[in-house]
């Protein structure tokens, strides 16, 4: 293969500096390469599936990341519903794919690395996708250096380059997303690229070709931030580009201004709106097809819950929707961090005085509980009328009401008075009113506030309405503080009432969980009731939108606890790669997979960065005083180059130094591969438009191929850590131990 | 005049009420004071502006003796309008600033005047000038820079003429000052790093002038903007050491170093055994730039994290925790006469004094560094096991070296699984009350964070001899000072009980602050923007996109458009283009910021929305011949101008409460006299 490439780049140079009959030689030129084009294409594609997908089901063991992956890909084969917040659902959904292709029934516990999988586990269907995407980046590359204007010859280089990237193999070859995101990434790119570069013309075909192009670009774009939350970057980058072509296209003034107007319509609707619509797509198919509940409901608002089969809908279907005068109910907190809860009582009373010396009313404690409980339940009271149960018809209550709410199985009122609650001072305790006769009057009186309502005079609903209480006497709003109480309290949660005149804060909002109208009017027949089971109806959807929203909405928010993971790195050691991540130790010998890049590669990349900068620097001075180095052509070309592949170092790197979370080296991988596809573009620069001397040019090309021989033989010689196998005597792995800081495992025998 | 007189008389006004200490001012008053008794205290923002308060404060009478405890003390006869004094004049040249910017920008009175008049009338920045507060003085040196920024524009024409060189060397010495004051500063430096950018460039494509003259530009401006700068920012820091001798609150964030400079100290002139013996109690602080001493209490670490041991931790203050006993591995230390002192290679056990347990490690996770091992706290009255054993190493030292106090570096092995004592720098959860974690690292790399030394030590066996330490050099403490600054910036975490302001907040003057007073019987100030100002501002912003990209389209297609309408889109483009990236690097920063965030944060960039906003209106009220024929066009930029006018004073008028303070009921309720005026929700008066 290099001794094709050796002889192409002599005839290439040879004809250069000969420098006549440009145009025949131009003619006769593509007839050439086409053959050799195709070949090599052909050849590498070959050669990446061979690296990515040869003994694909080896290990045949859960490696690293697949751990994690794992748990939603058997979630979805059970269609069960859960939020994770590391992405969008396009990822999981392409793993659970490939998992469904090879029949993979969701039964496997995904608990530790290392573990073995049984027989009826497909591994290789598992890891199909993503290793066909990582090998699909290979050709990609190629043809993406060819559409920024450069020669087979430095397509060839990046290919070669990716093909022999060990991180970038290892990352293809498990149930992980960063190839499928390079993939996307690239494809979008260099759809993109096709379509400005064909010629823009009327006939209806070619224009109808050029804009299916187009049309792939946004969906590229659309699968790109469906697959992680980084891909956003690589995608403002693409309209970054597009929106320069769009703005040189307005300053055209041999098209006219119809044809404009209509050009950058189509733009926006293939990049912006195509993307924004499947984006919501990827939702919509997540939602539609998760429709059980699973783990993570209680995450979810009430309502969502309830759309869920199994889980809440069970549990509340059937039950009436408008609360009435004498409704039994649960409220339950609409903070669910980090656990959901209902407002609770019980038979105890709050201490006399706290451990700080601190006085409490030492009426019956009113707490939040994080578990279904008979205790839970609460009777929705007419403060005029004695009785508990619900007339026929029913009356319901609206918004705006003054209600009182009587504890289902103590019958203590709900109240709240101007003493400080037990651990939040500045606020007023909440309490089930017990007269002690110390001049310290019953204050239950509670006003209903819809906060959600539509109409002013809007009936509260299970569900579906949120509840703010508000205490009459004192205009205080009830309030989960969150707090855990001490040993006295259990350790239930805190519930108090704040004097807050904020606009939104969900620990004011309760809603009604679970709902049934009371018919009982004597306490023991009420509490055999309480005890029974809510009853049967139909049941109640809310729409996909606000399902939308509100899954998002969680997404983005739900924190996951910060900790530091053994093989966490911080991303400026990833420029010089000081670290590794062990995915897989076999189980009793050596044999080990490393995510380990290759060196050669990696400095080679950087060394290209650096070039880049300091030789745009110094065109850039040099044209501003007038010395063109270079023809324009050439330059457009070059600074094209450098928006996309510095542009996109740049958005996939600088992003990671402001997070705040735990990273990982294979977080650079996106990053790394513009780096590759920058590399052997920059030298074919060089070697055609700044060295004039034969001599140079032919140092220069013998000088990349010492390269470009010395990565294959890295590449062979991190073989075993890349593939697994074979297995490496402890003294061969201490040799492979290049950096001090690298973490290689040893099994002692 | 008229915008001077006016801006004058708002800020003054009522400037001594109320009389009692307002919300930052306990912090920036008490500093004040501190640099009238000399005391060296530690702070996240650099010196200027406080010493600017302590000199104000200095000239006008106040002694320096009024405590500043908490917000809500009464001044009684302390002499503090000097320092509201100070500040509120200065906040009161922000409109004319701003006044003086636009018309230089857009060459328009009427654009000025608007600028000016929303300022002037602005609640918010009313009230932020009228305290001891260190955002006054920060916005008079950054709009101060802008203006000689922007005068230095206009000269290009005059290179190298006195006034050239003079609105120059103005531009730096006010970066300096907006750089001294807090480190907000560096926007405006970047806003002013930017614009200079942008002329060089201009003058290296202007084929007129000679390599030669570019290079004489740049260095003038390299001196200017850059040199001077720096040279005047140090200065201030070369005055702060100078002026702060004495020992007080911030010693404990240094090293014995730079404690050893400060009278007072019990480093000063310290005078203690010189070598380590054992029997010795000693404290033993870490070698990273604020690394805080090694400290243990009575609290064991949390279920879950490692074993259910004793925490230790490093700790920045001074305290009896942090004291430490030096044993040998068998305990007998009961002999009589001169102790031993210990070597490199000793083995040594180190016991806790308060609480009589061991230094120990064991091979669990630490807390946050999960690479590292945990270090807790184990045994009873010095008896453990073989994981409480330390071995002691000088660095750079051999075999038989005594350890030095104060100067020697030492490291400590641990024996069992060969780790060495780490500080991490992480900041631990509550459960370690926010101290920093201990861990014990197997990576044995030599580095500050797993150095110590031997601060205090105590043996009375051992004879006293008195020590000069090493004393630091200027450019070591300047380093060393701003590196616990940025760790002191970066530790202000939001607590997670606290309501926080997010950044989204600010623009549309979501919600205040509180400087004074809560319930209805108190003089309440509360610091809120003038909602009608804030929300013109915020849509101008908008408008101001629409009106770019609608001229920047129109050129690009090439229409063909008038002269006047030509200069308009280049004053768009130009003036507003400036004053536009002052806003978004005032802005956009903060999106990105972890630490805590308050809404006074955005004032510096509401001061350049204003201007914006005053250049804006300005030509959209302009450029209403577009629509409208002659005379009509006329009537409706003159009545524009009028109903903006109004609005802006009418609203005042109704919101003037907020700054010069209100009494009696809560605005919700009906009595008020902000009755009907809690537009939002959020708004607490």
């Amino acid at each position: 293969m290099s001794l094709t490439c050796w002889a192409t780049d002599s005839i290439h140079g040879v004809e250069e500096n000969e420098g006549h009959s440009w145009v025949s030689e131009m003619l006769q030129l593509p007839l050439v390469v086409t053959a050799q084009v195709d070949l090599l294409l052909v050849l590498v594609s070959l050669l990446a599936f061979w690296t990515r997908l040869s003994h694909l089901s080896y290990p045949n063991a859960v490696v690293f990341d697949e751990v994690y992956y794992g748990q939603f890909v058997s979630l979805y084969m059970k269609r069960v519903f859960f939020i994770d917040d590391s992405g969008p659902p396009l990822g999981h959904m392409i793993l659970a794919f490939g998992a469904y292709l090879g029949g993979f029934d969701g039964n496997f516990v995904w608990n530790r690395i290392g573990a073995e999988y049984p027989t009826t586990v497909n591994v290789w269907s598992l890891r199909l996708l993503p290793a066909l995407c990582g090998a699909l980046c290979v050709p990609l590359v190629y043809l993406l250096t060819l559409e920024l204007k450069f020669s087979h010859l430095s397509a060839l280089g990046a290919a070669v380059l990716l093909l022999l990237e060990n991180s970038l193999i290892v990352q293809s070859r498990f149930m992980l997303l960063e190839s499928v995101l390079i993939f996307f990434v690239l494809l979008a790119f260099f759809s993109y690229l096709r379509f400005h570069n064909a010629p823009s013309s009327y006939s209806l075909l070619s224009s109808w070709s050029r804009y299916i192009w187009l049309i792939l670009s946004g969906v590229s774009c659309g699968a790109v931030v469906g697959v992680k939350y980084m891909g956003l970057f690589s995608y403002l980058l693409l309209l970054v580009v597009a929106s320069l072509h769009t703005w040189k296209l307005i300053g055209d003034k041999t098209i006219s201004h119809r044809n404009v107007c209509v050009q950058c319509v189509h733009r926006v609707l293939c990049l912006v709106v195509v993307p924004v619509l499947l984006y919501v797509f990827w939702f919509y198919v997540h939602l539609s097809f998760l429709n059980r509940s699973g783990p993570h409901d209680q995450l979810m608002s009430s309502a969502f819950q309830a759309s869920l089969q199994g889980g809440l809908s069970r549990i509340t279907r059937g039950q009436p929707l408008e609360v009435a005068y004498g409704s039994q109910v649960t409220l339950r907190s609409s903070v669910s961090q980090p656990i959901p809860c209902w407002l609770h009582s019980h038979k105890v009373n709050y201490p006399i005085r706290y451990d700080n010396g601190r006085g409490s009313s030492h009426q019956q404690q009113v707490t939040c509980y994080p578990f279904k409980d008979v205790n839970n339940w609460w009777i929705i009271k007419d403060p005029g009328r004695q009785q508990l149960v619900v007339d026929t018809p029913p009356r319901p209550v609206r918004h705006g009401d003054v209600i009182q709410l009587v504890h289902g199985m103590t019958s203590r009122f709900l109240n709240s008075h101007d003493v400080a609650a037990p651990m939040s001072p500045h606020t007023q305790e909440v309490s089930g009113y017990i007269d002690f006769n110390v001049s310290m009057p019953a204050q239950n009186l509670w006003r209903v506030d819809i906060s959600n309502r539509e109409a002013e005079s809007e009936v509260w609903k299970t569900i579906l309405s949120e509840v703010r209480l508000v205490h009459v006497n004192t205009s205080a709003v009830l309030k989960l503080s969150g707090v855990p109480l001490p040993d006295w309290g259990f350790r239930q949660l805190e519930v108090v009432a704040d004097k807050l005149f904020k606009a939104h804060s969900s620990s004011l909002e309760w809603t009604v969980e679970e709902h049934r109208y009371g018919t009982s009017q004597e306490q023991k027949e009420r509490e055999a009731e309480l005890h029974s089971p809510t009853h049967i109806d139909v049941d109640r959807k809310i729409s996909f939108w606000a399902k939308f929203v509100e899954l998002q909405w969680k997404m983005l928010t739900v924190k996951q606890e910060e900790s530091e993971h053994k093989y966490s790195s911080s991303p400026l050691e990833w420029i010089t790669m000081e670290t590794n991540i062990a995915y897989w130790l076999h189980s009793s010998t050596n044999a080990q997979i490393h995510l380990i890049g290759n060196p050669v590669s990696w400095g080679v990349g950087n060394l290209s960065l650096l070039a880049y900068q300091l030789l745009a620097v110094v065109y850039l001075l040099r044209r501003r005083r007038g010395l063109k180095d270079v023809p324009d052509g050439v330059w457009d070309q070059f600074v094209c180059l450098g928006c996309v592949c510095v542009g996109g170092w740049l958005v996939n790197f600088v992003p990671f130094l402001l997070m705040d979370k735990t990273l990982f080296l294979y977080h650079y991988l996106p990053a790394l591969c513009y780096l590759y596809l920058l590399s052997p573009a920059l030298l074919e620069h060089a070697h055609t438009h700044l060295l004039s001397s034969l001599t140079h040019q032919r140092a220069l090309c013998v000088g990349a191929l010492a390269v470009l021989l010395s990565i294959f033989l890295t590449y062979r010689t991190f073989c075993p850590l890349t593939y697994g196998s074979p297995e490496l005597s402890a003294h061969q792995l201490q040799g492979l131990k290049w950096r001090d800081t690298w973490d290689i495992l040893y099994r002692r025998r | 005049m008229l915008v001077a007189g006016l801006s004058f008389s708002t800020r003054l006004y009522k400037l001594t009420e109320p009389p009692h200490v307002c919300w930052d001012e306990t912090h920036f008053g008490k500093m004040g004071s501190y640099y009238i008794n000399r005391t060296f205290f530690f702070d996240v923002h650099p010196p200027l502006g406080k010493m600017l308060i302590g000199l104000a404060g200095y000239m006008s009478g106040y002694n320096g003796t009024f405590p500043f405890i908490k917000p809500g003390d009464k001044y009684e006869n302390q002499n503090y309008w000097g320092m509201r004094g100070f500040c509120a004049v200065l906040g009161s040249f922000l409109p004319i600033f701003a006044y003086l910017i636009v018309l230089e920008l857009s060459n328009s009175c009427t654009a000025a005047i608007i600028a000016a008049t929303l300022l002037i009338f602005d609640t918010g920045c009313i009230t932020i000038s009228q305290y001891i507060l260190l955002d006054p003085i920060l916005m008079f040196f950054i709009m101060a820079a802008v203006l000689s920024m922007v005068k230095f524009n206009q000269q290009r024409y005059r290179s190298f003429t006195a006034s050239w060189w003079f609105w120059l060397v103005l531009t730096g010495i006010n970066l300096a000052g907006a750089l001294g004051v807090k480190f907000v500063g560096l926007f405006v430096i970047v806003l002013v790093g930017l614009n200079t950018i942008g002329d060089l460039w201009r003058l290296l494509g202007d084929m007129s002038l000679s390599l030669v003259d570019i290079a004489k530009h740049f260095l003038a401006r390299a001196f200017a903007l850059i040199l001077l700068p720096l040279i005047l920012y140090v200065t201030i820091f070369a005055v702060h050491f100078v002026v702060l001798n004495k020992s007080g609150p911030g010693d404990g964030f240094f090293s014995s170093a730079f404690q050893s400079r400060l009278i007072g100290n019990n480093l000063h002139n310290a005078s203690m055994p010189e070598y380590l013996a054992f029997g010795s109690t000693v404290t033993i602080k870490n070698l990273r730039i604020a690394g805080g001493y090694l400290h243990s209490h009575w609290h064991l670490y949390p279920e879950g994290v490692g074993a259910r041991q004793q925490q230790v931790t490093a700790y920045l203050h001074k305290d009896y925790n942090n004291l430490w006993v030096v044993h040998r591995q068998q305990d007998n230390n009961s002999q009589s006469g001169n102790p031993d002192l210990v070597r490199h290679g000793d083995i040594v056990r180190l016991e806790h004094k308060e609480t009589t347990r061991n230094l120990h490690s064991h091979l669990h996770e630490a807390p946050l560094t999960k690479k590292h091992f945990q270090v807790t706290g184990y045994g009873i009255n010095g008896t453990g096991d073989a994981n409480d054993l330390w071995q002691m190493e000088v660095c750079g030292g051999r075999k038989g070296d005594p350890v030095k106090v104060l100067r020697s570096k030492v490291r400590f092995l641990h024996r069992a699984t060969g780790c060495v004592l780490y500080s991490s720098g992480k900041t631990l959860p509550k459960w370690g009350w926010e101290q920093i974690e201990v861990t014990c690292s197997p990576y044995l790399k030599e580095t500050p964070s797993s150095q110590w030394n031997i601060e205090d030590h105590i043996n009375p066996k051992l004879p006293n001899i008195s020590l000069s330490v090493l004393k630091p050099n200027f450019l070591e403490i300047l380093l060393e000072s701003h590196i616990v600054m940025f760790r002191g910036n970066s530790g202000l975490k939001p607590k997670d009980n606290e309501m926080n302001s997010k950044p989204w907040h600010w623009p549309i003057n979501y919600q205040g602050l509180r400087f004074s007073g809560v319930n209805a019987t108190e003089y309440r100030v509360y610091l809120l923007g003038n909602p009608v100002v804030w929300w013109i501002n915020l849509a101008s912003l908008g408008l101001y996109f629409t009106m770019v990209a609608v001229a920047s389209i129109a050129t690009q297609r090439g229409f063909s458009l008038g002269q006047q309408r030509i200069e308009h889109s280049l004053v768009l483009v130009r003036g507003g283009g400036l004053l536009m990236l002052g806003w978004l690097l005032h802005y956009a920063p903060f999106f990105t910021m972890g630490r805590i965030l308050y809404f006074h944060h955005y004032f510096p960039a509401m001061l350049f929305s204003s201007m914006l906003t005053g250049l804006t209106l300005d030509i959209l009220f302009r450029s209403a011949d577009l629509l409208l024929h002659p005379p009509y066009s006329y009537w409706f930029q003159r009545t524009g101008q009028l109903l903006l006018l109004f609005s802006i004073l009418y609203s005042f008028y109704l919101f003037h409460p907020l700054s010069y303070g209100m009494t009696g009921p809560l605005a919700h309720e009906p009595g008020s006299a902000m009755a009907g005026l809690k537009w939002m929700d959020s708004w607490e008066f």
